[in-house]
């Protein structure tokens, strides 16, 4: 173990926290604000990937396909909520599991019908494919830099977008009491198509991002919902502070977990039960953190007052 | 209202007609997820070996039902439960993941039917938990690999690190390559699956170990994402990969150009020199405009076996024991040459090298570089009691 991995493997977890944040950060937006509980946030994900692969493939560019697929995942967050979603607000959170459950059939199946079972790939410019020296003799993929980059620019946007302008303002105060905004003559129904379109956009960025890397496929964004509402359950449901913090924390949990704990299980442990403890318990640690953050703050490490 | 009514009464009546085939086999596969690709590659060959054979087995009509396991055990054996006693089927074969077969195999061979494995090939099953009812088209898990350490040990690799996801199989490959290979292993990594899709941490870890060769096992769409992963982080260069069940003719369309040059070991390529491969592999193009896998090879001749087998008996599916017997005979010519069945039901085979090359069109194929293994058989056939 020495400090080149470590350095190597918190570049990895900050990759990961970021990607998790994009994702964690539009669903926290819509069950905070819209208190809409939305599994089928993770098609928007996939969907996003896909409107990337088909648009650098139009375009033979990544960067113009994402810029491409960026309104078109925004726009068809804001269409699923306006036929799909605007008529659940006032049923209760089950109706909504059950109602974006079919969903994530909805649009697993769409995708089979429009770009087929195998998946898709997502060629890199020459310039993203190479690897930069971040130590003498360490590379690491540029890449994985550029999510890094990007996913903190996209947040420092919407911390941008929150805090300082008129929308943000409203989405804020949306949040904190949503009677009263409707009251003072705001149109709320907007508002919602607006946030979810947000939430959207994010979250088919997150997949754009992740696409290079993952592959293009039916039902990707499924397993990464899991690990988005673990973020959004440990950083506060509502808080994009929150959010923020707890992606960064499991990404860097389960990055470093994934590399530290095998080696010092070794140290206690024979060999054999080492090498049998080691991924299973690597890959509850996230859950475990959940766990003792719901233990001692119920209500998650930033929970939203109100 | 009663137009409606009428129309679901006769619908039902249509479905529960009696299925007219005279010989039933169930067909337990990943038809849905991100590896219905295998699925479905196993079902278009094993109905194409039931075209060759003209639709019938011994004179008599023969149905092949085709079940989702969703790549989960405990479906995989509701699915296998519902074909052996709803659809009262004669003879159970398929399955793709060994976690899903473990999970099964009791149901059938309890019921005292066959289960013919296409794929699977778990170290259970080949050692002391081996049973006559049960059979192998395949290999075992441990074979190809095994295989893989040889061909290391040819090459010079000194250190070698293994990366392989944490299930039944997985475990089996890296004992496999650890069985043969004579060098020192250096770092092992055992991944969540099927979920884990990236290695970015595994893979720091094995720039830091330096290694000579990287092993891994990652067989469906995780093959494309270790690959391209590989390639990104500019291990390429440094630390080349060697595969088991991670470049086939499934994942070769997305790896593209990041899978030339890795080296990986097989029972089956697509060019095997042989009249019934031959035969195979062109229809296969012709009908479904691609290449074969080695599960649609294997699940080809799981068909043509259990043909075979029917030849012997006439037909005749309820004396297991002379279906067995014709069974064990291996009456019939494999699409990976001739073979050999061991005390334990698992082929006697010969392993493979295969590259991935460029052909006269530009085209990326498999292509057979060597032979490792002439009649290789797996290492735990002599924890098998069963004598014949």
């Amino acid at each position: 173990m020495n400090w080149i991995l470590i350095l190597e493997q918190a570049l990895n977890g900050l990759q990961l926290g970021l990607l998790l944040f994009l994702l964690a950060a539009g669903l926290t937006l819509v069950f905070g604000i819209m208190d809409l509980v939305n599994l089928a946030h993770g098609s928007l994900y996939m969907m996003g990937a896909y409107f990337c692969a088909t648009f650098t493939g139009w375009t033979d560019n990544f960067v113009l396909g994402v810029l491409l697929a960026l309104p078109a995942t925004m726009l068809l967050g804001m269409a699923t909520e306006m036929i799909a979603l605007r008529k659940l607000y006032s049923r209760d959170h089950l109706d909504h599991v059950l109602a974006t459950f079919g969903l994530i059939l909805f649009f697993n199946e769409l995708v089979r019908l429009v770009w087929g079972a195998p998946g898709l790939d997502i060629p890199l410019p020459p310039f993203l494919q190479t690897s930069i020296q971040i130590a003498p003799g360490v590379p690491y993929p540029t890449y994985r830099i550029a999510v890094i980059g990007a996913s903190l620019a996209c947040a420092v946007g919407l911390y941008w977008l929150v805090v300082k302008t008129r929308i943000g303002m409203l989405i804020r105060a949306g949040a904190s009491n949503r009677e009263m905004v409707g009251a003072l003559g705001i149109d709320i129904k907007l508002l919602y198509t607006l946030v979810f379109g947000l939430g959207a956009a994010m979250a088919g960025f997150a997949g754009m991002m992740a696409a290079p890397i993952l592959t293009v496929q039916i039902g990707m964004g499924d397993n990464v919902l899991i690990l988005a509402f673990v973020v959004i359950v440990i950083g506060g449901i509502g808080s994009i502070r929150g959010a923020f913090v707890s992606a960064l924390l499991v990404g860097m949990i389960d990055t470093l977990g994934r590399t530290l704990l095998p080696a010092l299980l070794n140290m206690i442990l024979p060999p054999v039960a080492a090498s049998t403890a080691a991924p299973a318990l690597a890959s509850m640690l996230i859950y475990l953190l959940m766990a003792v953050v719901l233990f001692f703050k119920p209500e998650g490490l930033f929970a939203p007052r109100g | 209202m009663r137009k409606v009514l009428l129309g679901c009464v006769s619908m039902l009546a249509l479905t529960a007609l009696p299925a007219t085939a005279q010989v039933k086999i169930g067909f337990v596969t990943t038809l849905s997820g991100p590896t219905a690709t295998i699925g479905n590659d196993m079902k278009a060959s094993a109905d194409l070996a039931l075209e060759h054979l003209g639709g019938k087995m011994a004179g008599k009509t023969v149905q092949i039902i085709y079940e989702d396991d969703q790549q989960k055990p405990e479906v995989g054996k509701q699915k296998t439960d519902k074909l052996i006693e709803q659809d009262k089927v004669d003879i159970v074969t398929g399955y793709i993941w060994s976690n899903v077969l473990l999970a099964s195999y009791k149901s059938v061979v309890d019921a005292d039917k066959i289960l013919i494995s296409a794929n699977a090939g778990p170290s259970q099953l080949a050692g002391d938990q081996c049973n006559e009812n049960f059979f192998a088209a395949s290999w075992q898990n441990d074979q190809t690999p095994m295989a893989m350490g040889e061909a290391l040990n040819q090459k010079g690799v000194k250190t070698l690190y293994i990366m392989s996801p944490n299930y039944a199989a997985g475990r089996d490959m890296a004992a496999g390559v650890k069985a043969t290979f004579k060098g020192q292993v250096v770092g092992e990594d055992y991944t969540k699956w099927p979920d884990q899709l990236d290695f970015s941490a595994e893979l720091s870890k094995v720039r830091a170990a330096k290694p000579d060769a990287l092993f891994v096992f990652y067989p469906g769409p995780a093959g494309v994402q270790i690959l391209v992963q590989h390639v990104q982080s500019g291990l390429k260069g440094q630390v080349p990969l060697y595969t088991a069940y991670t470049i086939d003719s499934l994942s070769l369309p997305l790896q593209k150009e990041a899978a030339m040059g890795v080296l990986g070991a097989q029972e089956w390529v697509n060019d095997l020199p042989n009249a019934e491969n031959a035969k195979f592999v062109g229809e296969f193009k012709k009908k479904y405009g691609k290449h074969p896998s080695f599960y649609g090879a294997q699940s080809y001749d799981t068909v043509m076996w259990i043909a075979s087998a029917l030849e012997a008996t006439k037909g005749e599916t309820k004396n297991l024991k002379a279906l067995r017997d014709s069974l064990r005979k291996l009456n019939y010519k494999s699409v990976r040459g001739p073979y050999k069945l061991g005390n334990n039901h698992f082929p006697i085979q010969n392993f493979y090298l295969q590259d991935v090359v460029k052909d006269a069109d530009g085209q990326l194929v498999l292509k057979t570089v060597s032979t490792v293994y002439t009649n290789h058989q797996d290492l735990h056939a002599a924890k098998c009691s069963m004598k014949w």
